[in-house]
């Protein structure tokens, strides 16, 4: 069997995930160019919020009922704590050295991942995610699995919905205007505090999407997953371009195709068999943000103004 | 330029973050006599937080337990046995720091743990230096004990001070193969590890015995154990056709991986060894019917020294379960015990001014029958006990299958 359509769709499977949680570095670097080093953490505890709203549901409710519900609790669990970082962490330091900021999103990063270990019952060790039953959907050569294709169908959904809200609504377009100037663009009457809140309001949305896929995915969630799934949206970000919402999605599908491709791949190239299995993935994603970065230094999508939001 | 700048720092700042270790001191009790008794304490070193907690907590009640049974019935006349326990994060890092708190604290006489062989590499030589005895209930790395040169047959003991009541990973490898190869009857494995001390020691051992059977190693791969997408290693799997996956490993990367295995639509089963053999492991894959595990001794429930452990810690009523390590941590806290018993009745029951040597001198001596077999340490400071036991996942807990010691090719 040819499993390159197999490598392919797992790789754009991961790296929609990825996609959908650098939506949230990439709209609030644009806007207050602050990386948000908590927002790996805004991802895990949508996980635990979706996973808690599974845990409450009476026996016998269905996972395909309940997967609205689990994404409307992971949300709103998500957007809670966003918000709150925005108005308690950083809103204090918007006119502070940059540094400060980056420094309280490190610290904020600790304290979401302590608390959750703490308080949420039984989050010491990794907890198990509900799965749909059944087997995989073979689509053009390659087996989806059930719980993948949620991703699959909610990363475009979810681009289609930013899309139209940006160039379409009032709210997006004042986004991009404080995006371009945020001091004309408060003279111009636009509230930039609510701008920037909406910012983390739907990055940290986009993520609980995300923790509710990789749930389904890997099915468990633990206090510790998005620390490396951060590091790699933040990867995705950059590589799209970071400030551009389109290149962090389009980032994300190229940094998982990429370590898709290289764990299964690399190891077949004559003398390459040492660095081709799957610890190397990571070593190789990095590799190619290297290259990109020297290259095309604004990174895949580069960072025309305009499309910044 | 500002921009850019920012970014830069962001990476620095995560790289340091990464370096970052938790520091904390904690204040030594000072006094080491209560009244008429002298108070020993026996430091354990294992994961309190983190991935491996529930193994790590386990390790550390039924330490606990050994201590309190040990003061409960007067075991050693005029001491009072006290734990001290650590937490090592599973980080060789963190483990040297603890390694040396122990060392500094006087009253501390021996140590348990830790439970990672990669941990242990950084603890043994301080405690060496320092004359501190370790017993490890988890440390199954051969090289810990017999350095680099076992592969060629070629042991030499490492560390005067290092002892386990855990068996190598020579012999849990090649038990694996030997159980995989003449009793599962599957001849072509895949083999994948995590690069850990614990997990390439334990691949590697499985290898050469599987070889040696005859059997085929269509494939190997390495994971990292951060990892929880397997996907694209699972798809170079399925091309090799292979009978069984071989994953030298701990459970929490080993759940999603066997997993992804069974939804790429290859039935077959995974294998590890003792770091999968958690209750944690069928809990988090629910793919998990028909995957295998290698364990150390028989099952702790099928021998009657254990019965009055399972009792005992049932009855202490501690949180968390024992786990895999539970009975092999109470026999490391014994042979503890054990020393420092025989170190007192050498010094007119009194507890020596060079306590240290004393225990280190006296752990050769050590022989007892305890919750796992009888414990006792060869020249390497290694376990004469080498039974071992495979297990099945059957109906999503553990079920024994097979006991006895490891047949080689």
């Amino acid at each position: 069997m040819n499993e390159l359509p197999q490598q392919l769709a797992n790789g754009l499977i991961l790296g929609a995930m990825y996609g959908l949680i650098a939506i949230g570095y990439t709209m609030v670097y644009g806007i207050v160019q602050l990386i948000n080093f908590a927002h790996g953490e805004i991802f895990m505890v949508g996980g635990f919020g979706a996973l808690t709203v599974w845990l409450v549901l009476p026996e016998g409710f269905g996972l395909g009922a309940a997967v609205p519900l689990m994404i409307i609790g992971g949300v709103l669990v998500s957007v809670a704590v966003g918000t709150a970082a925005e108005r308690f962490a950083y809103r204090p330091l918007r006119t502070a050295p940059r540094l400060a900021p980056l420094i309280t999103a490190i610290g904020l990063s600790i304290v979401l991942q302590q608390a959750v270990w703490m308080w949420y019952p039984d989050a010491k060790k990794d907890h198990p995610f509900p799965q749909f039953h059944g087997g995989p959907i073979e689509i053009l050569g390659a087996n989806i699995q059930r719980g993948d294709l949620f991703v699959l169908i909610a990363a475009p959904l979810c681009m289609l919905a930013l899309g139209f809200f940006v160039t379409k609504t009032r709210s997006g377009r004042g986004m991009q205007a404080t995006a371009q100037d945020p001091d004309t663009a408060k003279l111009m009457g636009i509230n930039t505090d609510r701008i920037i809140v909406m910012a983390f309001a739907i990055g940290a949305a986009f993520a609980a999407v995300a923790a509710v896929a990789y749930g389904l995915k890997n099915g468990q969630v633990g206090f510790r997953m998005g620390f490396l799934m951060g590091l790699k949206a933040f990867t995705a970000a950059v590589l799209g371009g970071i400030g551009n919402i389109y290149g962090a999605m389009l980032g994300g599908i190229v940094l998982g195709v990429a370590e898709s491709l290289a764990t299964g791949y690399i190891g077949d190239i004559p003398g390459m068999d040492l660095f081709g299995g799957g610890a190397w993935k990571d070593v190789w994603a990095f590799a190619l943000l290297i290259l990109v970065l020297l290259f095309r230094p604004q990174g895949l999508l580069g960072e025309r103004v305009a499309d910044r939001a | 330029m500002r921009q850019r700048s920012i970014i830069a720092i962001t990476a620095a700042l995560a790289a340091g973050s990464l370096t970052l270790t938790a520091c904390g001191s904690r204040d030594d009790d000072g006094g080491s006599s209560n009244g008429d008794k002298t108070t020993v304490v026996i430091g354990v070193d294992a994961p309190l937080t983190g991935d491996l907690s529930a193994l790590g907590l386990g390790i550390k009640n039924s330490a606990d337990l050994a201590a309190k049974t040990a003061n409960k019935k007067e075991y050693v006349k005029g001491v009072e046995f006290k734990i001290e326990p650590l937490d090592d994060q599973a980080q060789p890092s963190v483990g040297q720091q603890n390694a040396q708190k122990f060392i500094s604290d006087k009253n501390v006489l021996g140590v348990v743990g830790p439970l990672n062989s990669s941990v242990s590499q950084q603890m043994q030589k301080p405690f060496n230096d320092a004359g501190l005895t370790q017993v490890s209930p988890a440390n199954t790395g051969t090289e810990l004990t017999q350095g680099d040169g076992w592969k060629t047959g070629d042991s030499v003991r490492q560390f005067k001070t290092f002892f386990r009541t855990a068996t190598t990973d020579e012999i849990q490898g090649a038990f694996a193969a030997d159980y995989l190869y003449n009793q599962a009857k599957l001849k072509k494995v895949y083999l994948i590890d995590d690069q850990k001390t614990y997990g390439a020691g334990l691949a590697a051992s499985f290898k050469a015995n599987f070889t040696k059977f005859g059997g085929q190693i269509v494939g190997t791969d390495h994971v990292n154990p951060d990892d929880r997408d397997f996907n694209a290693v699972v798809a170079k799997i399925k091309k090799t056709g292979a009978q069984a996956l071989y994953y030298g490993g701990e459970y929490p990367a080993a759940g999603p991986l066997s997993q992804q295995l069974k939804d790429s639509g290859q039935n077959i089963p995974l294998m590890g060894g003792d770091g999968i053999y958690s209750g944690e492991f069928p809990k988090l894959n629910k793919k998990a019917e028909g995957d295998l595990a290698t364990s150390v001794g028989k099952p702790v429930e099928q021998l009657d020294s254990a019965k009055t452990f399972i009792k005992d810690y049932e009855a202490a009523g501690y949180e968390d379960a024992y786990e895999a390590y539970g009975g092999l941590t109470y026999d490391a806290t014994w042979a503890i015990i054990e020393a420092v018993k025989l170190a007192v009745e050498g010094n007119d029951g009194k507890v020596p001014s060079d306590g240290r040597k004393a225990v280190l001198d006296a752990m050769a001596k050590v022989k007892f029958d305890g919750v796992t077999g009888t414990i006792s340490f060869d020249e390497f400071g290694d376990t004469t006990n080498h039974t071992m036991t495979a297990y099945k996942v059957k109906s999503d807990a553990w079920a024994p299958e097979f006991s006895g010691e490891p047949k080689l090719g």
